[in-house]
């Protein structure tokens, strides 16, 4: 049979988010894929540029609705880190609690995406009912239920009392109830089984080799968190596990996210349980003195990675994002190449793709494959030339 | 009014079917779209039910502001799309561009590309607005189409 080549997205009913792959197909099996990204791409690390630092956060904020605290976390950890400025112990909990309320609601969210990608409906309405109590404990926590803009430089904009914090507790304890049902479902039912079994295999060396992160690579075995490998926050003081498995399949990838929700249970109740006592937060001075920065943060998709580069205005000069969704692209290919047509979706869903984290600033030389190396103001130059040529001028010197 | 006439507005008004598109959101509106038509909010009620082809849709619900790779999609999309068709802008983004206004690589708001029916503000938008745009637009057309008919 001829091989015939189908393109999937940008609008497919299974992609929830512009991106688009080419499948080379041979009857059901694919033989070859590809990816393409870019349709999201909005330029935010320029913007930044020309923004001053508090207006940044909630720039960034806007990279993506899911993990909008992990990015600001991320990038006011550099910030912070070159003004070297000590955060107060009762704002660090609090951006721990928001961290893993957010964990947790991406991850129901997954396990709700999934479920409808193995077309298995009645799952998915289930955790998206019950995300909506992840929703309001933000929503009383910060004021807004997706993005919470409760980081600022030097700590938190919100305290939180005593009667709200009850309130989280019961409705996490809520959720420990319904997440029970859930890793039931996920590893008995036999509907998720048979999807998921043996499906997208990506065994221990190829994640390595891959550079895949979060619970992608720790469910093919890979013992990487940043949680427990370099801790921010308060994380050195909580009591979690790291949690991985070896089915090297979106099974084990369901399993690993299952099982992380009751991790970030534990998370919360510790946390709330000793709450430091004192400010919320610190002044920071509008000028950031001149300094480089990097930092990294495990957020619900995997390791989120900022670079802050500053000059001494109150402005900075380069701000660089590396989302996780951009690494774990690397493996798609691999865990398509032999499976179904059928198992394509549930397979990209897997990684929990999140373009409008990715979309940022991808540039790939697909047409030679060639590496050149560029020095900084040659590159420059080579972009602003690029895009004169297209109409669009952002030489501002 | 005649009976054909008067079957096809029930129809039309009882069950609009829409289609999501994202054209370079944060997520943030695509999220609370799904939200709406889950159990808490579940629009479905109204009879919106979200289909997969833009040949099917009598609404299309945009999110995010018109990247430039995007613009040239969402207009084939809107022009697959049967007559009559309806557009809602939802969220700061698709409004106005948003946050991203005059970035380089956004167009700016969805007015820009294609005609808008209604907007959704907010940032993002909250189900209950969108459930109130959507009962809104389902308003809006009842007296058009009512208006029209009785002119012809
Ligand atoms: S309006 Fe706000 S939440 Fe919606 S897509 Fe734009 S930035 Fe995201």
């Amino acid at each position: 049979m001829a091989k015939i080549t189908i393109p999937l997205g940008p609008q497919h009913p299974a992609l929830k988010e512009p991106e688009n792959f080419m499948l080379v197909l041979d009857g059901e099996q694919i033989c070859d894929a590809t990816v393409n990204l870019g349709y999201n791409h909005r330029g935010i690390e320029k913007a930044a540029e020309n923004r001053n630092y508090i207006q940044d956060i909630y720039l960034l904020e806007r990279i993506c609705g899911i993990c909008s605290h992990s990015h600001v976390s991320c990038y006011i950890g550099c910030v912070e880190e070159i003004a070297k400025v000590e955060v107060p112990q009762r704002a660090k909990a609090i951006r721990t609690l928001v961290a893993e309320l957010e964990r947790i609601h991406s991850h129901l969210l997954w396990l709700g995406v999934a479920a409808y990608e193995m077309g298995f409906e009645t799952m998915f309405m289930y955790t998206w009912r019950d995300r909506e109590q992840v929703l309001d404990c933000l929503e009383m926590l910060s004021g807004n239920r997706v993005h919470y803009g409760i980081n600022t430089l030097g700590g938190v904009r919100r305290d939180i009392n005593a009667q709200q914090a009850k309130e989280i507790i019961k409705k996490i304890n809520y959720l420990e109830e319904r997440t029970k049902y859930y890793v039931n479902l996920a590893t008995e039912e036999p509907t998720v089984l048979a999807r998921t079994q043996n499906v997208g295999k990506l065994p221990y060396k190829v994640a390595l080799e891959r550079n895949a992160l979060g619970p992608t690579a720790r469910a093919s075995g890979v013992k990487m968190d940043v949680r427990k490998q370099e801790p921010y926050f308060i994380y050195d003081k909580l009591d979690f596990e790291m949690i991985t498995y070896d089915s090297e399949d979106v099974f084990g990838r369901v399993v690993v996210r299952v099982l992380e929700l009751v991790e970030s249970y534990k998370i919360i109740k510790q946390v709330l349980s000793a709450l430091p006592e004192g400010a919320i937060s610190v002044k920071v001075p509008w000028k950031i003195p001149a300094g480089e920065s990097v930092f990294r943060y495990e957020a619900p998709r995997g390791e989120d990675i900022h670079y802050v580069k500053s000059n001494g205005s109150e402005i900075p000069e380069r701000v660089k994002v590396r989302a996780p969704t951009l690494s774990n692209f690397q493996s798609i290919p691999y865990m398509l190449k032999g499976d179904y047509l059928a198992d394509v979706p549930i397979t990209i869903a897997a990684i929990d793709p999140c373009m409008s984290c990715t979309d940022r600033a991808v540039v790939y030389d697909a047409k030679n494959g060639k590496t050149r190396t560029f020095d900084w103001e040659e590159l420059r130059k080579y972009s602003i030339e690029f895009y004169k040529k297209k109409g669009v001028n952002f030489s501002t010197k | 009014m005649k009976i054909k006439e008067k079957i096809i507005l029930w129809s039309r008004l009882k069950s609009p079917w829409i289609l999501h598109f994202n054209t370079g959101a944060c997520n943030g509106c695509d999220i609370e779209i799904v939200d709406a038509l889950t159990p808490k909010y579940d629009v479905e009620r109204f009879g919106l039910v979200l289909k997969a082809t833009p040949r099917h849709a009598d609404v299309l619900v945009v999110s995010g502001p018109v990247t430039r790779q995007q613009a040239k999609r969402l207009k084939r999309i809107y022009e697959q799309m049967p007559e009559p068709k309806f557009v809602l802008a939802v969220g700061a983004c698709a409004c106005s561009g948003g946050v991203f206004d005059g970035c380089y690589s956004v167009l700016g708001g969805l007015d820009k590309i294609i005609p808008v029916s209604a907007y959704i503000p907010g940032c993002p938008v909250r189900p209950e607005a969108i459930i109130d745009g959507v009962v809104k637009l389902i308003g809006a057309l009842e007296s058009g189409a009512k208006k029209e008919i009785e002119a012809k």
